[in-house]
């Protein structure tokens, strides 16, 4: 039974509570977790594992980025230097590709959603239900939020989170609003020493209840056309109660949560030091977020693949100079670009940090997570769908091998979003339509 | 002004329905999501315009056959979106349980405040529910409401806080947060089904308002008297008279011209400093009141936006265009809006002279003839240009040395070299560079880098040279007219016409192009036309649902 069902809406209401607020003296938080903090103590569970998608647009210099050597003794090439300080908590996949089947190449799109759904449409206005959601189907339950999305371009649409085919789920893109959203009033402190269910916060989770009881009679009447998108509305009314039900529940100690300082101010934009301080606002959130509970899931998005980043000064967008910088006949490649994918490559790196840097016992965040990095194209100058970089970190609470370079010429992206969900326990043999369609994961990245 | 629901209540309530249940009656239920602004409006209209309300915060929704009202139709609501929608709904009925607003919008007075009062309680969200759902709610409905109310007044010792209660659950409702569209089999048509009276005044208000019925057009959906053709002609020109239909024209152009984009223009301070955050949101506003003045309040074609020279500017946005006008002390009032009119020797000429224009469709730093011309094609020809092809070689153009080429001309000649660009670029290019007398800040402009900059081209077989040739070429080109005809009305009914309905706008296209492309008479043909309230039974779960 979930925390919602047994908070029925007049259970709340009208049940032990009868109008006054409880508080329930928790024990001291240790008892709660074993001697090394990574467990459960009564149950002995591990804490639970956490999955994130990081997308970056336009990819990488080609034939600058994939290291010489496979497996674990390979160097990053210079292009990949910013990835140094996590190399060993990364795998990095080359020559992987995205099938097109015969239909439109959607540039900026066709690529990224074969990676992040295991399907290319048609047309770019069709999608359907991304690993992030299979994901937290799975390992998900239970949290405050569902998930969390962020885009780090100022452009709600910069996402590719989707439950089923109606509608991505949009990015949030104020790292203040997103505090608040997360550690605002609403926030519940694993670690007080005292609970007290808010009242105001009984009553949003009865009027959600009630409109959830609405579902029968209204799916009774709806048109076939419509019935998925009605369903998927009342999904998201179940994603709401459950936060309300979780922020009424004594939450499990987490010795690891800490509360983050709030940001003096924010500055969203498409500048790279706009972004910079956007993007580190964000996986500051997020690793607070995970560390404290609140989900398990995120999607920090670094913008759409037509990436508008740019350093002040210049003229067009990074999206624009893939396709106006000429390469350098000596260098060989496009330097601005180049400069711009690295600047990427740093990002990613913050973000592992982040993660990194919270200690749970004798390991940390990180090591209970799994990254899923994916980019649009092979080589965005040309809109290429071959010889995609891939990245993932971290090693799933010890069901993912890392520091590993693997090369896997010719095959299907998706193999890598099939992996991941098995090793996060998804009960799933295969993933993908078409030629995208794989059964094989990468077996040597599973521990 | 008054709000609907204190309107209504000191009228007594004539459309007020207790205890009516809706019966089955429809054979098939559709919905379209509202847009951020209808929900403004529609809180607006039912509550005052004091309350405030930061539509800013919910999701907007994507474009689909080149509007957002397409989309609409094939949206659902998220749960990051829903999550926006309960905080908006928090905050809207905190504002209305205020003491100085219950007062006028909650006739009765309860029983006690610290508690529940389930009579007074039921007058209130009868009232909300009619004009928030566009129609009756049913008794089950009404006692779901009621419920709610009941226990939260009980639970928190508050009567308004029961009424905000139930008030929340009124507005995360898909009853509100959707159209919902009912219909059933056409009695006259059999093979089709058609809406049924709330949902024909629902979509009708949609349509010229851009917001929910008014009571007056609730009461002709209760009679069931909007369903015939008098009363729905009478309907149609009291809403096209109201001044209300300007909230309907400003919502359709925005749509059909992306405005939507504004959200993530960015332009860089350095090369455009001029460009603030100011006129960026003045660009948008320069369009709109120049629509609104030519095609409102003077009653004139639609083809006269192209040509037009008469426009509205603020001292910031004369600053830009290098405009003279007097500095905004000077002016005094607190709306800088300034009536102007471009001679006729000026460049500035029409809409797509505006920044809204051609500084939307061009790069942060420099203009963009592709963009530009992409855009007149696609928004306002209705013409798809085909999206650039993948694994393109561009190394012969890329690897070219361009340092000679001053003029954005001279390399996109370079570019369409490559036989793959160029079957697409000769589609946006040519209209596009009639524009580079404007750089991308929409600032004025005769030379590139030094050189003199070439607006000649070729539109549809005449050849132009300029910016004014192209604008009245563009102006009697019946793709103008033809656009905009398809595009109100898929606008209308969130949808690509159907094969039946496409001839009947063949029809009027001709037409109207004859005698005048007024905005009145458009919206009042279309709104007028009953097809317009049916749905086409070309899909399979429609057949279904006519067995």
């Amino acid at each position: 039974m979930s925390i919602s069902e047994k908070l029925s809406r007049r259970n709340v209401l009208r049940g032990a509570l009868g109008g006054t607020a409880i508080t329930v003296a928790l024990p001291t938080l240790e008892c709660f977790l074993n001697t090394n903090g990574t467990a459960y103590a009564a149950t002995g569970a591990a804490l639970p594992p956490v999955f994130g998608t990081w997308f970056w647009g336009l990819g990488l210099a080609p034939g600058h980025w994939v290291p010489e050597k496979t497996g674990a003794n390979y160097e990053l090439p210079e292009h990949l230097a910013a990835l140094k300080p996590v190399k060993s908590k990364m795998n990095l996949f080359s020559g992987m590709q995205i099938f097109l089947d015969g239909k439109v190449n959607q540039n900026h799109y066709s690529g990224a959603q074969g990676q992040c759904t295991g399907m290319v449409s048609r047309n770019g206005s069709d999608y359907s239900t991304s690993i992030d959601t299979i994901i937290g189907d799975h390992i998900g339950k239970g949290t405050r939020f569902r998930s969390i999305e962020v885009g780090c371009d100022g452009d709600r649409k910069s996402t590719w989170s989707a439950r089923g085919e109606n509608g991505m789920n949009p990015a949030e893109i104020s790292p203040l609003a997103l505090y608040t959203r997360i550690f605002g009033p609403q926030f519940v402190d694993p670690n007080a020493a005292e609970f007290t269910p808010d009242s105001g916060t009984m009553v949003r989770h009865s009027v959600l209840s009630a409109v959830s009881d609405y579902r029968k009679s209204l799916m009774k009447e709806v048109s076939a056309t419509d019935r998925s998108r009605l369903d998927e509305y009342f999904t998201s009314v179940r994603d709401l109660e459950q936060k309300l039900a979780v922020e009424l529940e004594k939450p499990t100690p987490l010795p690891a949560c800490t509360v983050p300082e709030k940001f003096e101010g924010e500055d969203v934009g498409t500048l790279v030091g706009q972004t910079t301080t956007t993007h580190q606002q964000f996986t500051q959130l997020i690793a607070h977020a995970l560390s404290c509970g609140q989900t398990r899931i995120f999607n920090l998005s670094m913008g759409s693949g037509f990436s508008k980043l740019r350093e002040a000064g210049e003229a067009v967008t990074y999206h624009s100079l893939t396709h106006e910088e000429p390469v350098d006949p000596e260098l060989n490649y496009q330097p601005k670009c180049k400069w711009l994918a690295e600047q990427h490559m740093a990002f990613f790196t913050n973000l592992v940090q982040s993660l990194d840097s919270i200690q749970e016992g004798e390991g940390t965040l990180l090591d209970r997570a799994a990254i899923f990095a994916f980019t649009d194209h092979g080589e965005a100058r040309l809109h290429s769908m071959k010889d995609y970089p891939v990245f993932t970190a971290g090693s799933a609470g010890g069901r993912l091998k890392t520091g590993l370079h693997i090369s896997a010429p010719g095959d299907a992206a998706t193999r890598v979003g099939l992996t991941l969900q098995q090793a996060l326990g998804v009960p799933v043999g295969s993933w993908g339509t078409e030629s995208n369609r794989v059964t094989k994961p990468i077996s040597e990245m599973l521990a | 002004m008054r709000s609907m629901l204190q309107a209504s209540m000191l009228l007594s309530a004539a459309v007020m329905c207790i205890g009516v249940t809706m019966p089955r009656a429809w054979a098939e239920m559709t919905f379209v999501r509202i847009t951020p602004e209808q929900y403004q409006r529609t809180i607006h209209d039912v509550f005052g315009r004091t309350i405030k309300v930061d539509a800013d915060i919910v999701e907007t929704g994507f474009r689909d056959q080149g509007l957002l009202a397409i989309g609409a139709r094939k949206l659902t609501l998220t749960s990051a979106g829903l999550e926006s929608y309960e905080a908006l709904a928090q905050q809207i009925a905190a504002q209305v349980v205020e003491p100085q607003r219950v007062a006028t919008l909650i006739q009765c007075k309860p029983k006690k405040s610290d508690g529940a009062d389930d009579s007074c309680a039921a007058q209130f969200i009868e009232q909300a529910g009619l004009y928030l759902f566009s129609r009756p709610l049913s008794q089950s409905e009404l006692k779901m409401y009621v419920e709610t109310s009941h226990d939260s007044a009980e639970t928190l010792q508050d009567f308004s806080a029961g009424i905000s209660a139930a008030l929340v659950q009124m507005l995360i409702s898909p009853d509100f947060l959707f159209r919902v569209e009912q219909a059933y089999p056409d009695p006259d048509q059999p093979g089709k089904l058609r809406l049924d009276a709330y949902s024909t005044a629902s979509r009708l208000s949609s349509f010229l308002w851009d917001s929910a019925p008014d009571g007056e057009l609730l009461a002709t959906a209760k009679s069931g008297a909007i369903l015939s053709q008098r009363v729905l002609d009478e309907q149609v020109d009291r809403l096209l008279n109201s001044p209300r239909v300007e909230h309907g024209l400003r919502a359709f152009f925005s749509d059909m011209l992306g405005f939507d984009e504004f959200a993530t223009l960015s332009k860089d301070a350095s090369i455009f400093p001029k460009f603030t955050k100011d006129v960026q949101d003045a660009a948008r506003e320069q369009t709109l009141r120049t629509v609104v003045d030519q095609l409102l309040d003077k009653n004139k074609d639609y083809r006269e936006l192209f040509v037009t020279r008469e426009t509205f500017l603020t001292p910031a946005l004369a600053a830009l265009y290098g405009v003279p006008l007097p500095r905004s002390q000077e002016l005094g009032g607190a709306v800088p809006w300034v009536p102007y009119t471009y001679r006729d020797s000026d460049t500035h000429i029409g809409l797509l002279t505006h920044a809204s224009f051609v500084a939307l469709h061009s790069h942060p730093g420099k203009t963009s003839p592709t963009l530009r011309g992409k855009a007149l094609r696609e928004s306002l020809l209705c013409q798809k240009v085909p999206a650039p092809p993948g694994e393109v070689d561009f190394s012969n153009f890329e690897n070219a040395d361009q340092s000679q080429l001053k003029t954005v001309r001279e390399r996109l000649e370079r570019h369409a070299s490559e036989p793959m660009c160029a079957g697409c670029h000769k589609i946006t290019d040519p209209i596009g560079l009639a524009f580079e007398t404007f750089d991308s800040a929409a600032v004025p402009r005769t030379t590139e880098n030094g050189a003199p900059i070439d607006v000649s081209g070729e539109f549809s077989g005449k050849d132009f040279d300029g910016i004014v040739q192209l604008a009245n070429l563009i102006k009697d080109d019946p793709a103008a007219t033809s656009c905009l005809i398809t595009r109100a009305y898929s606008y209308g009914v969130a949808r690509a016409p159907s094969a039946q309905e496409r001839q009947w706008l063949d029809g009027l296209k001709v037409e109207l192009s004859e005698t005048g492309v007024k905005w009145r008479e458009l919206m009042r043909r279309i709104a007028s036309n009953k097809e317009f309230y049916t749905i086409p039974a070309s899909e399979p779960q429609r057949a279904d649902a006519l067995q």
